[in-house]
């Protein structure tokens, strides 16, 4: 396997096992997507030349040239309709969006044209286009770039939907993304793009659309997704020290979501909290809490609980620590649910 | 690039400050001519404050005062012109970069920082007089392009344009970039405005690159040709504020008279990166910055009141005027306070809502039990 070759931050490589940032491991998985396929495509802002405004794919347009990684015009609704018809085409167009607040001027073409082509045309057609879009708050920025519009894209029937939390699925997830015969939204956490993980290039971990226990414990379930999960773990590790058990579940597949993890999880502690950058109502947190109370009520000790971000505009940046779910708040509603 | 020979482009001062106007400034030389001493004095004041402003504002973010900052170095000729060319009753529609605009038209330059710090969405207050019916930044690209056409179909509907007294005709004027010129909602501004003869100036100013993309990527057609598809459209050198005045007073004139929309193409060049987070060495060279180096508005048109007579006095205090406004800047900026947590719950809805003061509740709370536990 191979990881990218014009990097500005060489990967530290062990064997199969590989150090890199998230957002180097997509990079990598990219270019292993691009090498395998020849009808694999880029098409974003900013993405050939300057690397993306995140330098995600820093280097691809050198390597591939600018018929396989192209710059396109400034025009949403032009990048997804335009790849729709190269999926039409044959080709496997993967759509980079600069900002999750910039994806909606293509709103369009991803709810009433992207999602429903395969039905409409009775399964004659398939849409093989991914739709990356670096979403969520922590990085201080003004409006529309801190935001987390996942639900919008949950809501919408024919998108697979999923949110990467670790470098080693931001490798594989990608690559498994591209390769799906389905529209997939593939939901990067920004925040994360700069921590390091451990990449296994020789053989996947888990399925696309599979959620993963990522801590054991036994007193509360935590589950969250994307750049939350970081925060899951240390909400856990601080209760650890008040003499609390959490397990904690990386739900990674935001559509469709994998139970088994979570209904395994909840039976054996009875409790559990979910918890979300995204405002709370009508959320995936609220698909998931509604699911576990329909299928696990009996081993519920207490209601299952939501921490989210208020159900208002993503504020302006300085109060974004105050927005966006912390530690701490998320061990409160670790004590509700143990007060109980 | 400018063609040099584009025998469309409106220009009345040379590169270096000449008086040569272009034959298709032919008719616009009356509009300059009759400008007073004054004015061509206030033109240069503008741009030499604003540059200061803008590269104060650019040391605020290095500093760690601003989250961003949106250079307008470079695009004040444009700027200076077609803000100075509108009238106290018209109505401004910028995008993010229209610093010097906003100032022009009455905003305190420390709202703008008060955006890009991070403690508002929009700054300042459009209904306020004192801010000269400018609207807040938008930073959708292109979204506000049908909010001015919307806004212009309201002066037609209310009666308040077209009235055949120039002195209380509305008109509005909206600013964008040759990247957002793509984006569909501008094409479909252009259509509701031919439409409904909306009383509009469509800005444009091409500074030749969106991000990193160069203006080939939006459009192999030059995009005042583009424009012509929907409506009258001018092309001006956006570096020379004598031109970039002229055609945008006749504009706005024709416009309030009932003629209709017009768009304009101000060419013109980002000096600055796109922002702070930019770093434009990835993607051009420092060869064709130099080239618009050569052509910059601010040179252009000191050499231009240098020849006239300007004394050194004058521009000793121009300078002077524009080091004290970036003094105070910093002094303002330096002393912004934070705003409170609860202020994010404030205007979500007009009336009352459940789930919103429920939240606010929860959490003046949840940070009291830390106020408790602390003390
Ligand atoms: C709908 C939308 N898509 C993408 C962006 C991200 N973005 C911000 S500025 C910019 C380039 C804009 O270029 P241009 O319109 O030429 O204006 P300039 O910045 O050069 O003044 C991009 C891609 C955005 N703000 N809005």
């Amino acid at each position: 396997m191979t990881e990218a070759a014009t990097t500005t931050r060489p990967a530290e490589v062990t064997g199969t096992l590989t150090t890199m940032p998230l957002g180097r491991a997509l990079n990598a998985g990219m270019r292993a997507a691009l090498a395998a396929d020849d009808h694999v495509l880029l098409m974003g802002e900013d993405i050939g030349r300057l690397g993306g405004v995140f330098r995600v794919t820093e280097g691809l347009q050198a390597e591939f040239g600018e018929q396989r990684v192209l710059d396109t015009p400034l025009a949403e609704s032009g990048i997804i309709g335009t790849a729709i018809g190269l999926a039409m085409a044959g080709f496997r167009p993967v759509v980079e969006i600069q900002f999750d607040g910039f994806v909606f001027p293509g709103f369009d073409q991803i709810t009433t044209q992207l999602a429903k082509l395969t039905n409409r045309s009775e399964g004659r057609l398939q849409m093989p286009v991914v739709i990356r879009i670096p979403y969520g708050g922590h990085i201080g920025a003004v409006e529309h770039h801190q935001e987390s519009p996942e639900a919008y894209f949950t809501h919408t029937a024919g998108l697979r939907v999923v949110s990467p939390s670790t470098a080693n699925d931001a490798y594989w997830m990608i690559q498994d993304a591209i390769a799906s015969p389905d529209p997939v939204v593939f939901l990067e956490p920004k925040a994360k793009y700069w921590a390091k993980g451990e990449v296994d290039t020789a053989s996947r971990a888990v399925p696309l659309h599979a959620s993963r226990v990522v801590r054991r414990g036994t007193d509360v379930t935590l589950v969250g997704h994307g750049a939350m999960v970081t925060t899951l773990l240390q909400a856990a590790a601080l209760a650890e020290g008040e003499g609390t058990s959490c397990e904690v579940v990386d739900l990674r597949s935001l559509s469709p979501i994998d139970y088994g993890p979570i209904l395994d999880s909840v039976r054996r502690t009875g409790r559990m909290v979910y918890a979300q950058e995204a405002p709370g109502f009508t959320s995936v947190g609220s698909e998931v809490a509604a699911t576990v109370m329909e299928r696990a009520f009996y081993a519920l000790e207490a209601p299952v609980l939501r921490v989210s971000g208020f159900d208002v505009p993503f504020p302006p940046a300085k109060l974004e620590g105050v927005y966006l779910p912390d530690a701490d708040r998320i061990l409160e509603a670790v004590d509700r649910v143990l007060a109980h | 690039m400018i063609p040099p020979d584009d025998p469309a482009l409106v220009r009345i001062l040379a590169a270096d400050g000449s008086y040569a106007p272009t034959p298709a400034a032919e008719p616009y030389l009356e509009i300059v001519d009759a400008l007073p001493d004054a004015d061509l004095e206030q033109f240069y004041r503008d741009m030499a404050n604003s540059r200061a402003f803008d590269r104060q504002a650019t040391h605020l973010q290095r500093q760690g005062q601003l989250a961003l900052w949106p250079p307008s170095f470079g695009q004040e000729a444009a700027q200076v012109g077609s803000a100075r060319a509108t009238r106290t009753q018209d109505h401004i529609f910028p995008s993010y970069r229209e610093h010097v605009v906003c100032t022009i038209r009455g905003v305190d330059p420390v709202d703008i920082i008060r955006l890009m710090r991070g403690l508002t969405h929009s700054g300042w207050d459009a209904a306020d007089p004192k801010n000269g019916n400018t609207r807040p930044y938008t930073l959708v690209l292109g979204a506000h392009t049908l909010h001015a056409t919307g806004y212009g179909m309201g002066l037609v509907f209310d009666g308040r344009t077209a009235t055949g007294e120039p002195e209380r005709d509305e008109a509005v004027i909206v600013y964008y970039g040759d990247g957002a010129s793509s984006q569909g909602d501008v094409h479909e501004a252009m259509v509701f405005a031919a439409s409904y003869r909306v009383p509009q100036v469509f800005f444009l100013q091409n500074n030749q690159w969106a991000i990193s993309v160069p203006v080939a990527t939006q459009s192999r057609t030059p995009l005042h040709l583009r424009a012509a598809g929907y409506m009258p459209s001018i092309l001006v050198d956006g570096n020379d504020v004598l031109a970039s005045y002229a055609v945008t007073k006749r504009a706005l004139d024709e416009a309030r008279a009932g003629d209709g929309p017009r768009a304009i193409e101000a060419m013109t060049y980002r000096m600055g990166a796109h922002t702070t987070s930019d770093d434009p060495t990835k993607y051009r060279t420092s060869d064709e910055e130099q080239s618009w180096t050569l052509r910059d508005p601010l040179v252009r048109m000191r050499a231009f009141l240098q020849a006239r007579g300007a004394s050194d006095a004058f521009f000793a205090d121009v300078d002077a005027e524009a080091q004290a406004l970036a003094d105070d800047v910093r002094t303002r900026t330096n002393a912004l306070g934070t705003i409170p947590a609860e202020s994010m719950f404030a205007h979500v809805y007009s009336d009352p809502h459940p789930l919103v003061a429920e939240q606010r509740a929860w959490l003046a709370d949840y940070e009291a039990s830390f106020e408790e536990g602390a003390s």
